[in-house]
C-alpha cells in the first residue's frame, strides 16, 4: 500500500491507461498545458503528448460529443468536464446520444467512453458550480455511473471505467481531490457494480454517496463512541450497475438504513434507493427508511448558509437515532 | 446546371437507378405510413435524391458518412438493402436496427453509414469524433457529414466546426439547404443565408454547389472530400436542394406556396438526369422505363420482407441497453409496469440478458402496454 490523494490516485490510473493502451485519449478544457484545473491530468500532457492529451476550447457538448464519436469508430476517450454543473451543457450528447446509440442501433456499435466530472459543496463556489448531480445520470438507462469515494476506489474505478465498453459517467469531488487514502500498489482494478461494507454494525444501515460515504464513516464512530450505537456504512461506489444485494443484506440484519447524499431530495439517489429497498425488503424494515440530503435550493455562495445547505455528521446522526426511536 | 461532363455509362446508369430507388422508396413509405405500417414520424427526401447520390457516389468505400433524421436515402445509397431499411420503419426484427430505431435512426456499420439521427445538429460532434479517430488512427478515411440548414444554427455548428479546424480534421461538412429548417423559411431563420460562408470566421472555407444536380454534387463533393483526405482541413459544402413533400407526414405545408414547390419540381433530378442520359444516348426510354419497373419492383420486395419479418419479442426489450460481459452481467432495471408490492419478482438485479421478469413477459404478450 502507499498513501497518496485522491487527484493523485486518478492521475495514476489515467497515466497507467495511457501507458497500457493505445487507444486511449484524454480530452478537455485545460488539461493539457495548465496540467487540469484540479490538477488531475498533471504531467500527463508533458509525459504523451499533445496527441494524446489535447486541450479542448469551452464547448462541452461538442467535446463530449466527439468523445462518442471517436469511440464509435476504435478510440477509448477520456473526457474531462471541468464540474459538474458544465455537464448540463453536453447532456444532449451524454443522453441523446452516448447512452442511447448502442440500443437504438441494434446493438450493431459500442461506446467506450469515460466522461469524468467533479461534483460537491465547500469551497463557495455558489448556484452554478457547487451541485451534486449523481441522480441526473443514475436516471439514465445505457450509463453506468461510478461515484468513487476514496483514493483507492478512485484509481480502481477510472480504471475500470477506461476498460468497459459501456459509456460511463465518473463523478469525482472536489472535497475528495485533497484527501488521502491507502492504494494498492501495482495492477489495481475495481469492478463496477460491487458495494463496499466501509465499517461493520447491526443496529443501522447507513447509505453514504460519494463523498458522504466518507461523512457517513465520521458519523458513524460518533454513533458508537456517544450513543452506543453500532452503524453499518455501505458505499455502494457505483450507482449504475447498483449492488442492491449488499444493501438488502445489510438492511435485513439491521432492519433500519439511512441514506445519506449531497443531492437535493426530489428524485434523489435516496428516493430511488428508498424505494428498492421498501419493495425487497419491507417485512425487515422496523423504522421509515431515512434521508440525509442536500437543501433543496441552489446552493448559496456565504459560507454560513452553505455550511447548512449540504449534510454533515450531525444530520447524519440525528436520523440515525430517529430510526431506533421507540425501540 | 453546371456544365458537367457525363461520367462512365455504367456510372451514369447507376446513379439514376439509385435516385430512383430512393424516390420509389420514400413514395411507397408514406403510403405505408398511411395504411399505420409505419408509426411515428416519417421525414421523406423526395427532391434531394441527387443531393444524396451524388455526395455518396464521390465516398470511398472506408469513407464515414453520417446524416439526420431524413436518411433512408442515405442507407440506400450506401448500399444498404431496402429490406432492412422498410422492415426498420415497420418496427420489425429484420429492421436494420431490430426496430429500436425507426424512421430516424438509421444505421449500418458494414458500410460505415454511422446513422441518422433525431437531434438537430447533435450529430456534427459525432462526425468530429469519426474524424479525430481517423487522424488519429493514421488513416486515409474521411467522414461527410450531412445536415440540414436548420441545423446550422445549432452551437454545435460553431462549436465543431472550430474544432475540427483547430485539429486539422478529414471531414467534410455539407448542409442540405433545403430551405427551410421545419417549416420555418431560412430568410426567417438566418441572418445569413449563403451557408456555406457560415464557416469563414472558423477557419472552415465553404463550396456551394447544386443540390438537384447529381454530377455537380458528385464534382464537388468529390473535390472537397479530396481537399479533407489531402490537406488535412474541413471544408465546408452547401447543396442547395429542396423537398417536394412536407417536413415529415404531419405536415400542412402552410408556410410555402404550391408555385414555390411546382418551380422546383422543374428541377426534379429524376427528370432531368434521365433526360440527360436519354438526350446522349447511355440509355433509351424503355431502358429508363425498365429501370424504374426494377426500382418498383424492388420496393415492392422491400414491402414484403418488411411484413414477414417478425416484431421484436418481448424477451428482447432490454437487450443492447448494455454492452454486456465483464462487469456489466446484464440490465439493472425495476419491473414498474407491474408492480406487484413486496413481491421479490418484481426486481431485476444484474440479471442475465434475455431473463425479462414474467409478469412483464405476459403482459406483453397479452398486449397491455400496446
Amino acid at each position: 500500500m502507499t498513501v497518496v490523494r485522491y487527484r493523485d490516485a486518478l492521475n495514476e490510473a489515467l497515466r497507467e491507461e495511457l501507458q497500457r493502451d493505445e487507444s486511449v485519449i484524454l480530452m478537455g478544457e485545460d488539461i493539457g498545458v495548465f496540467n487540469g484545473a484540479f490538477k488531475v491530468t498533471n504531467g500527463l500532457l508533458a509525459e504523451f503528448g499533445e496527441k494524446r492529451v489535447r486541450d479542448t476550447p469551452i464547448s462541452e457538448n461538442t467535446i463530449v460529443g466527439m468523445g462518442v464519436g471517436a469511440a464509435m469508430t476504435g478510440l477509448r476517450p477520456v473526457v474531462e468536464l471541468m464540474t459538474i454543473n458544465f455537464s448540463l451543457l453536453a447532456l444532449d450528447q451524454i443522453v441523446n446520444h452516448a447512452a442511447h446509440i448502442h440500443y437504438m442501433f441494434g446493438g450493431q456499435v459500442k461506446v467506450p467512453l469515460v466522461v469524468r466530472m467533479p461534483q460537491g459543496a465547500g469551497h463557495q463556489l455558489g448556484p452554478t458550480h457547487s451541485h451534486s448531480w449523481e441522480a441526473f445520470f443514475l436516471h439514465v438507462p445505457g450509463l453506468l455511473v461510478a461515484v468513487p469515494s476514496t483514493a483507492a476506489d478512485a484509481k480502481g474505478l477510472l480504471k475500470a471505467a477506461i476498460r468497459d465498453d459501456n459509456p460511463v459517467v465518473f463523478i469525482e469531488h472536489e472535497y475528495l481531490y485533497g484527501q488521502r487514502g491507502e492504494v494498492p500498489e501495482g495492477e489495481h482494478v475495481v469492478d463496477f457494480g460491487r458495494a463496499v461494507v466501509r465499517r461493520e454494525g447491526t443496529d443501522v444501515t447507513i447509505v453514504g454517496i460519494s463523498r458522504m460515504a466518507v461523512t457517513a464513516q465520521k458519523a458513524a464512530e460518533t454513533l458508537s463512541s456517544e450513543h452506543h450505537v453500532e452503524a453499518e456504512v455501505i458505499d455502494p461506489r457505483t450507482l449504475r450497475p447498483l449492488d442492491l444485494d449488499t444493501i438488502l443484506e445489510s438492511v435485513r440484519k439491521t432492519n433500519r438504513c439511512v441514506i445519506v447524499e449531497e443531492g437535493w431530495p426530489h428524485g434523489g439517489v435516496g428516493a430511488n434507493l428508498a424505494a428498492l429497498i421498501q419493495e425487497q425488503a419491507f417485512d425487515w424494515l422496523d423504522a421509515p427508511i431515512g434521508r440525509v440530503t442536500g437543501a433543496d435550493l441552489p446552493m448559496p455562495y456565504s459560507k454560513p448558509l452553505e455550511e447548512i445547505a449540504y449534510p454533515h455528521e450531525p444530520q447524519i446522526i440525528a436520523a440515525a437515532l430517529a430510526t431506533l426511536r421507540d425501540t | 446546371m453546371a456544365d458537367h461532363p457525363l461520367p462512365e455509362p455504367a456510372v451514369a446508369k447507376g446513379w439514376l437507378a439509385s435516385m430512383m430507388l430512393i424516390r420509389r422508396f420514400e413514395e411507397r413509405a408514406g403510403e405505408m405510413y398511411a395504411k399505420a405500417k409505419v408509426g411515428g414520424f416519417l421525414h421523406l427526401a423526395i427532391g434531394e435524391e441527387a443531393t444524396i447520390v451524388g455526395s455518396v457516389g464521390a465516398m470511398r468505400e472506408h469513407d464515414y458518412l453520417i446524416s439526420t433524421y431524413r436518411s433512408h436515402g442515405h442507407a440506400l445509397a450506401r448500399g444498404t438493402s431496402p429490406d432492412p431499411v422498410m422492415a426498420e420503419l415497420f418496427g420489425k426484427e429484420g429492421g436494420l436496427c431490430r426496430g429500436r430505431g425507426g424512421s430516424m435512426h438509421m444505421f449500418d456499420l458494414e458500410r460505415r453509414f454511422m446513422g441518422g439521427y433525431g437531434i438537430v445538429g447533435g450529430n456534427l460532434p459525432l462526425a468530429g469524433g469519426f474524424a479525430l479517430a481517423s487522424d488519429y488512427l493514421g488513416t486515409e478515411d474521411v467522414t461527410l457529414c450531412q445536415f440540414g440548414d436548420g441545423a446550422s444554427n445549432q452551437g454545435t455548428f460553431g462549436e465543431t466546426l472550430n474544432l475540427a479546424a483547430l485539429w486539422k480534421l478529414p471531414v467534410v461538412f455539407m448542409v442540405t439547404n433545403n430551405r427551410f429548417g421545419m417549416g420555418t423559411a431560412l430568410e426567417r431563420h438566418s441572418a445569413v443565408t449563403d451557408l456555406h460562408k457560415r464557416g469563414e470566421g472558423l477557419g472552415v472555407p465553404g463550396m456551394q454547389c447544386d443540390g438537384m444536380d447529381v454530377l455537380d454534387m458528385f464534382h464537388v463533393t468529390g473535390e472537397a472530400l479530396r481537399i479533407a483526405r489531402e490537406e488535412r482541413r474541413p471544408i465546408l459544402v452547401e447543396a442547395l436542394t429542396y423537398r417536394f413533400r412536407g417536413h415529415s407526414m404531419a405536415d400542412p405545408e402552410e408556410y410555402r406556396t404550391k408555385e414555390q414547390v411546382a418551380e422546383w419540381r422543374l428541377r426534379d433530378p429524376l427528370i432531368t438526369f434521365g433526360d440527360r442520359l436519354v438526350a446522349e444516348n447511355v440509355i433509351d426510354a424503355d431502358a429508363r422505363e425498365q429501370m424504374d419497373a426494377d426500382a418498383v419492383a424492388r420496393v415492392d420486395a422491400a414491402v414484403a420482407f418488411a411484413d414477414r419479418s417478425p416484431f421484436p419479442s418481448p424477451e428482447s426489450l432490454y437487450d443492447d441497453v448494455y454492452v454486456t460481459g465483464g462487469q456489466v452481467r446484464g440490465w439493472y432495471s425495476v419491473d414498474t409496469l407491474h408492480p406487484e408490492t413486496g413481491s421479490p419478482d418484481n426486481i431485476v438485479t444484474q440479471s442475465e440478458t434475455g431473463a425479462v421478469p414474467q409478469a412483464m413477459t405476459q403482459a406483453l404478450e397479452a398486449g397491455e402496454d400496446q
